[in-house]
């Protein structure tokens, strides 16, 4: 008689696996790393290379050579990191950019934590916050390379719709006077930005990638609608009062980086709390952090930032904001 | 619409294969092995001796203490030995061992297929016709059914649940039942009821059984208008005690508490066919439905057989031990126990026999927590398994304590999602035992 495997319950697992979850979280940046391809052309494939190749690179030679450790870039984080950094860049940005950007997110923000699942701070976001410090100008230069596939394509002014709206406002523009001197529109913050980081060009691209997170299950819908609905709210308010001085809510959601921001970034696993309640009071300290920043900071968008802070309050979020446990109270006797 | 709990819960794919087979009568094997501790609480003690002669259904080992049951033999002949046997998972447990000779019952039996829907017994007869028939909770725990059905004094209950929700992949035998015995079934819960002083009481049934709603609901209709046939959404663990009174009657059992705290008493339809055939037919419980399952398997049938039946019978009665076959599942997949030897009997709570290949039954390499918190949605309790799981490794007792560690129901719905393949119920369930025998041993206030 052969040997029987004995080990406890349950005998059956799941099918998900840490490669299987950030395949699925490459597969919803897809539509916007077409989109981006389509609009930039090389300079979008050669960041996204340079960035995908770079993280794994790094994070191999290091737990080959350095700390000797199981090497885990088979999980497809590294490269989902390389690759969300690379959509965060500007699209004219040089190559070494790009890969300085990776040797920190990887090298610096994730291995030197111990690897995926200890690092504190959103790795991507680590790179790109160092890379906005260290190059200001490069990082702030939106000018918009050539494509293989559109012509003459007004190159713009080289600035972010936002960083354009808080220059008028400080020469004293109205918001009126703002949109119609840069012919801004809705449909082409929808399908085509104006300006912005490679990965932003399209917002239904991005929202497409969220439906799909969404009935995969990848994520939760809670931190993304709690940012949403934050800079809604917030920038409603002051909209409401002052039209002729704050943009309106819709143009703060689909500028500055708040969708792929909050449907990409601030949703990684490793850098947002456990529970529901949790994911929703981090989502709304995103969403008014980045509103301080964008109104009263130095720079014109602020999610990186925000997204930052918020990662620091994790631990503590997920020692206070415990899921709702079972029998507490009798619910309707 | 379709009821369900609160709080998490998983998927799993239901692969009830076995669910058009009907139930089929085991052949009576030449030797039955019929443990003294079937039970939940103090193994019965035997009443033959080596050499004694038999029948089926008759006394062979009596309740031994406040918790335990007694035994009845499964089959007729010759008590061959009284020994200490090894038990499924390997731990040694006294056995009354009996060479078969024909099948003869006690007279007292009625074994006639006719229904007897006449109630003549009181309460207390009831109870008491249930304990001297060693009936026994088959949804699990095998927890004395005599005792919940007496709760303590100053407890009263409200509702009888019955659980009909199977809510483990693989399993057949509860619908198959609920699907052939239907009425008896009513009748089971009906004694229960009577016994209990409840008005109400409530069958849950997961949709993914519609058959069996609607045949419930049929026979009820007809003549049983205080049990009510509930439908509730597929999703595990939909049949833990504690979910199922909050799926149906919205009223959640507190830590450390029981179901009668909540006014709820549960029982299992199997339950509830072995009390009316006790009640009604005289039967003692030696007998039950068992599903041999397994993707690997050439055929997976439903049984009715006889305690002490060896699963190595089993196995052979539905084709052999397939070669790729590696691991043994007495129960579901979920909560059932691996079988190390199969060599080992049934008992009376043994629901079905699971045969897993490597493939399926295999937990990947154990990786990093990514912190998905794919476990903490998944907890049907509440909990955050990934943190209980830190907290058992440091052995950070009193912080697992107050994490309600000791809430753990051990329905493995944490380790089944976790895509880290962290083992984390195997950490867990033992910081839990460490944290109730603590929380035990403090003078109750
Ligand atoms: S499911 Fe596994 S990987 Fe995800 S948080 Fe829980 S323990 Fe960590
Ligand atoms: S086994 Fe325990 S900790 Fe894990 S999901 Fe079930 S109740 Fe929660």
């Amino acid at each position: 008689m052969k040997k029987l495997i004995v080990s406890p319950a349950p005998h059956l697992h799941g099918k998900e696996s840490t490669k299987s979850l950030m395949r699925d979280v490459i597969i919803a940046l897809a539509p916007s790393l077409l989109v981006s391809v389509y609009y930039f052309g090389f300079s979008a494939v050669k960041l996204a290379l340079v960035g995908v190749a770079t993280a794994v690179a790094v994070e191999y030679v290091i737990q080959k050579y350095i700390v000797k450790s199981k090497i885990t870039v088979n999980d497809y984080s590294a490269a989902l990191t390389g690759l969300l950094l690379s959509l965060n860049l500007p699209p004219n940005s040089p190559w070494w950019i790009m890969f300085i950007g990776s040797v920190v997110a990887i090298g610096i923000a994730k291995m030197t934590f111990g690897g995926v699942g200890q690092n504190l701070f959103n790795p991507a976001l680590v790179g790109r916050v160092f890379l906005l410090v260290s190059f200001p100008v490069i990082m702030t230069d939106y000018s918009i390379p050539t494509s293989w596939f559109r012509e003459g394509i007004d190159a713009g002014s080289g600035a972010t719709a936002l960083s354009i709206v808080k220059e008028g406002l400080a020469r004293g523009l109205t918001m009126d006077q703002i949109f119609d001197a840069n012919n801004f529109s809705y449909s082409q913050m929808l399908f085509s930005k104006i300006g912005g980081s490679v990965g932003e060009v399209s917002a239904l691209a991005l929202i497409l990638g969220f439906i799909y997170l969404l009935i995969r299950r990848v994520i939760r819908p809670h931190i993304p609608v709690a940012i949403i609905g934050t800079v809604l709210v917030f920038s409603g308010v002051f909209w409401l009062i002052n039209p002729e001085s704050y943009a309106d809510p819709l143009f703060n959601v689909l500028t500055g980086g708040i969708l792929i921001g909050s449907i990409f970034m601030a949703t990684d696993y490793v850098t947002s709390p456990m529970s529901k309640k949790g994911m929703v009071l981090y989502g709304i300290g995103i969403g008014v952090i980045t509103m301080l920043i964008r109104y009263w900071g130095a720079y014109p968008e602020g999610i990186s930032f925000a997204i930052l802070i918020m990662n620091a309050t994790v631990p503590l979020i997920n020692m206070y904001m415990k899921p709702a446990k079972f029998g507490k109270e009798v619910k309707h006797g | 619409m379709s009821k369900t709990f609160s709080i998490g819960g998983i998927h799993p794919h239901d692969n009830k294969i076995s669910i058009n087979a009907a139930i089929e009568n085991f052949p009576v094997m030449e030797r039955a092995y019929i443990s003294m501790s079937q039970h939940l609480g103090a193994p019965a003690e035997p009443v033959v001796a080596k050499g004694d002669k038999v029948k089926t259904g008759q006394l062979i080992a009596k309740a031994n203490g406040f918790i335990s049951a007694n035994v009845h033999s499964s089959v007729s002949g010759t008590v061959n030995s009284i020994e200490m046997l090894p038990d499924l998972s390997g731990n040694l447990v006294q056995h009354i061992v009996i060479n078969v000779e024909g099948d003869e019952w006690e007279e007292s039996i009625d074994r006639s297929s006719e229904i007897n829907r006449k109630i003549v017994h009181s309460p207390k007869e009831i109870i008491d016709k249930i304990a001297e028939c060693g009936i026994v909770g088959l949804g699990g725990a095998a927890f004395p059914t005599h005792i919940k059905l007496s709760p303590p004094p100053g407890k009263k209950a409200d509702y009888l649940l019955v659980n009909g929700a199977e809510c483990e992949p693989y399993l057949t035998s509860d619908y198959r039942i609920m699907l052939e015995n239907t009425e008896e079934i009513l009748i089971g819960v009906k004694l229960m009821m009577l016994a209990l002083g409840v008005k109400k009481s409530y069958i849950g049934i997961e949709e993914n059984k519609p058959k069996a709603i609607k045949r419930m609901k049929e026979i009820a209709s007809k003549g049983y208008p205080e049990i009510k046939i509930v439908s509730l959404k597929k999703r595990y663990p939909q049949g833990g005690e504690k979910q199922l009174i909050d799926a149906i009657v919205g009223r959640q059992v507190p830590s450390m508490g029981l179901p009668i705290d909540v006014g709820v008493v549960v029982q299992n339809v199997g339950t509830a066919l072995a009390v009316y055939e006790a009640v009604q037919k005289n039967k003692p419980l030696f007998e039950g439905v068992v599903t041999v399952t397994g993707k690997c398997m050439p055929e997976q049938r439903n049984f009715r057989m006889r305690v002490g039946t060896t699963f190595e019978s089993m196995i052979f009665a539905v084709g052999g031990f397939p070669k790729d076959a590696e691991k043994l599942v007495s129960g579901g997949p979920m909560m059932g126990k691996a079988v190390s030897r199969i060599e080992a009997a049934s008992v009376k709570s043994t629901s079905a026999l699971l045969l897993l290949t490597l493939e399926e039954t295999k937990r990947g390499e154990e990786a990093n927590c990514i912190r998905c918190a794919k476990c903490v949605d998944a907890c049907p309790m509440g909990l955050e398994p990934y943190l209980l799981n830190r907290l058992s490794r440091a052995n950070r007792v009193e912080d697992l304590e107050a994490n309600m560690v000791h809430d753990c129901i051990e329905c493995g719905s944490c380790l089944y999602v976790c895509p880290s393949d962290i083992p984390l119920l195997d950490t867990i369930r033992l910081s839990k035992a460490k944290v109730l025998k603590i929380i035990r041993s403090r003078p109750k206030k």
